[in-house]
């Protein structure tokens, strides 16, 4: 199989556009939680978020990334994507001129939910006009697979376009996905990662349904995400991109590009238990952690850094648990934290972003805290990384995703000498 | 007649991200503005909108230029 490393990065998230100001702020302990302000929550249980901020550091201007024209046409998650991809793609140097460099580059993004609030504005516009008010692209703004399309447009790529809808999971998917496509000689180049943009009422309304989303924080927002720490109470929804360059060994190393790290291992598991929660004995996850380290040929003891799922809701025990069950002896060594208290839950893009910190660990040496941990709900040997971010050298780490239909995925990711 | 005509020129202009002095009545939606069929449908969708006249789809292949528009519109709305 051929070798797949990452070339190039690009993000969009809660603490600001582009990856430096994200990791920047992440290494700092900042949170990108808020109130929400951009509908009513008046009667929503949950009033927060971790939403893209629109002013001050890192500030999200769309007209940067879309041509006005298009963009008004698609939801946020395919803006966001566009700009990842483009942030990644610049970051790589690659642009591919040739056709045959075209065709050797395709794009694999998904999202776990799409356009949300594009349907539920057209439904009204339906419900109240009729369906000749039902714009022409309405469908096409809305598609989970056309941030793959529009990035694809955008940038001339004719390889393989493809995408991934498995909630939660989505991201770390479509890496593992789009590496595959590499090292099975499909493409030399793949545009990978996830977006999300699920902000809005019904979002919000869906997951409080379904007990997902802190509620007992409304009134201090930062507080709220809270991996592993015995007063948790739900996720909080963060929105955003991931994408990253992924690009065969040689062909990486023949232009001289810069790399962040190999895609060693990757593992995919269901739990066949229920359709929101994991089942009680960790076994997806662990599963899927295990089949990512055989792929890798390491053990669990050679891992340096997880970065968890750890979405702040009952769940975190539960991997916390599988994690514990993989390391053994090990437990001691190995650094766990989950970005999630930072950033809240990106949900389709979660997997790309957390990726990417793995990665940023990696170069930097250093590990991204997990905030508001402050009692634990477990006693536990690992180092969960509370609160401040600790040096530390990182040559494997793993990246866990486990999604809505109990479907679980791994990265193993490899510094490169 | 110019009241609706530069009504359906400030519609052309916001939705196909045109400069205003492209949008003269003999421009062609497709061939000189830009547009593909589906920002014909959106854009007959505004004209609708906008003059509460109802476009019929074999109507609306019948406006090519924005003078066809703005014919149609003056011949139709009330």
């Amino acid at each position: 199989m051929r070798r797949v490393v990452v070339t190039g990065l690009g993000m969009v998230s809660p603490l600001g556009c582009g990856v430096d100001t994200t990791w920047k702020r992440l290494i700092a302990g900042e949170s990108g939680a808020n109130t929400i302000t951009k509908f009513d929550t008046s009667d929503l249980p949950c009033k927060i978020a971790c939403d893209v901020p629109l002013e001050g550091e890192g500030a999200f201007n769309r007209d940067d990334w879309m041509d006005p024209k298009e963009s008004k046409r698609v939801d946020e998650f395919i803006v966001y994507a566009v700009s990842a991809a483009t942030q990644a793609l610049s970051d790589a140097g690659w642009k591919p001129s040739t056709e045959d460099e075209r065709c050797r580059t395709g794009t694999l993004i998904g999202s776990g939910i799409g356009g949300l609030q594009g349907i539920a504005d057209t439904a009204l516009i339906l419900h109240e006009k009729g369906p000749r008010r039902v714009s022409p692209f309405f469908i096409t703004g809305r598609l989970i697979n056309l941030a793959s399309g529009y990035v694809s447009i955008q940038h001339g790529l004719k390889g393989p376009n493809h995408s991934v809808v498995t909630a939660c999971s989505t991201g770390a998917h479509a890496i593992g996905d789009a590496a595959r496509l590499i090292a099975l000689d499909d493409a030399d180049v793949m545009v990978a990662g996830g977006t999300e943009s699920a902000i809005s009422r019904i979002g919000i309304a869906g997951f409080a349904a379904c007990r997902a989303l802190s509620t007992s924080y409304n009134d201090t927002p930062t507080k709220a995400s809270r991996p592993y720490d015995k007063d948790r109470d739900g996720f909080v929804m963060g929105e955003g991109a991931g994408v990253v360059v992924l690009e065969e060994y040689e062909h990486a190393k023949a232009r001289g590009a810069k790399i962040y790290g190999e895609i060693v291992g990757y593992g995919l598991s269901g739990d066949a238990y229920h359709i929101t929660a994991p089942a009680e004995d960790g076994d997806g996850g662990f599963r899927s952690m295990q089949a990512a380290l055989k792929r890798a040929g390491i053990s669990p003891s050679d891992l340096d850094y997880v970065n968890a799922h750890g979405t702040s809701t009952m769940a975190d025990t539960i991997e916390l648990g599988a994690v514990t069950r993989l390391l053994g002896n090990a437990v001691e060594k190995v650094s766990m934290s989950s970005t999630k208290s930072s950033i809240g839950h990106l949900l389709g893009a979660a997997g790309a972003v957390e990726a990417i910190f793995c990665l940023l660990a990696m170069r930097d040496s250093k590990l991204p805290p997990t905030l508001n941990l402050d009692n634990p709900s477990v006693e536990t040997k690992m180092d969960l990384v509370p609160n401040v971010a600790r040096d530390k050298e990182v040559n494997y780490a793993l990246s866990n995703s486990f999604g809505f239909g109990g479907t679980n995925a791994s990265l193993v990711m490899r510094k490169v000498d | 007649m110019s009241d609706i005509g530069e009504r359906v020129k400030k519609i052309v202009v916001e939705h196909l991200g045109v400069e205003a002095d492209k949008v003269t009545d003999n421009a062609s939606f497709i061939d000189d503005l830009g547009a593909d069929s589906l920002d014909n449908v959106e854009l007959v969708m505004a004209f609708e909108e906008e003059f509460g006249v109802e476009i019929p789809d074999d109507a609306a292949e019948t406006i090519q230029t924005v003078g066809d528009a703005i014919r149609f519109i003056d011949a139709n709305s009330n």
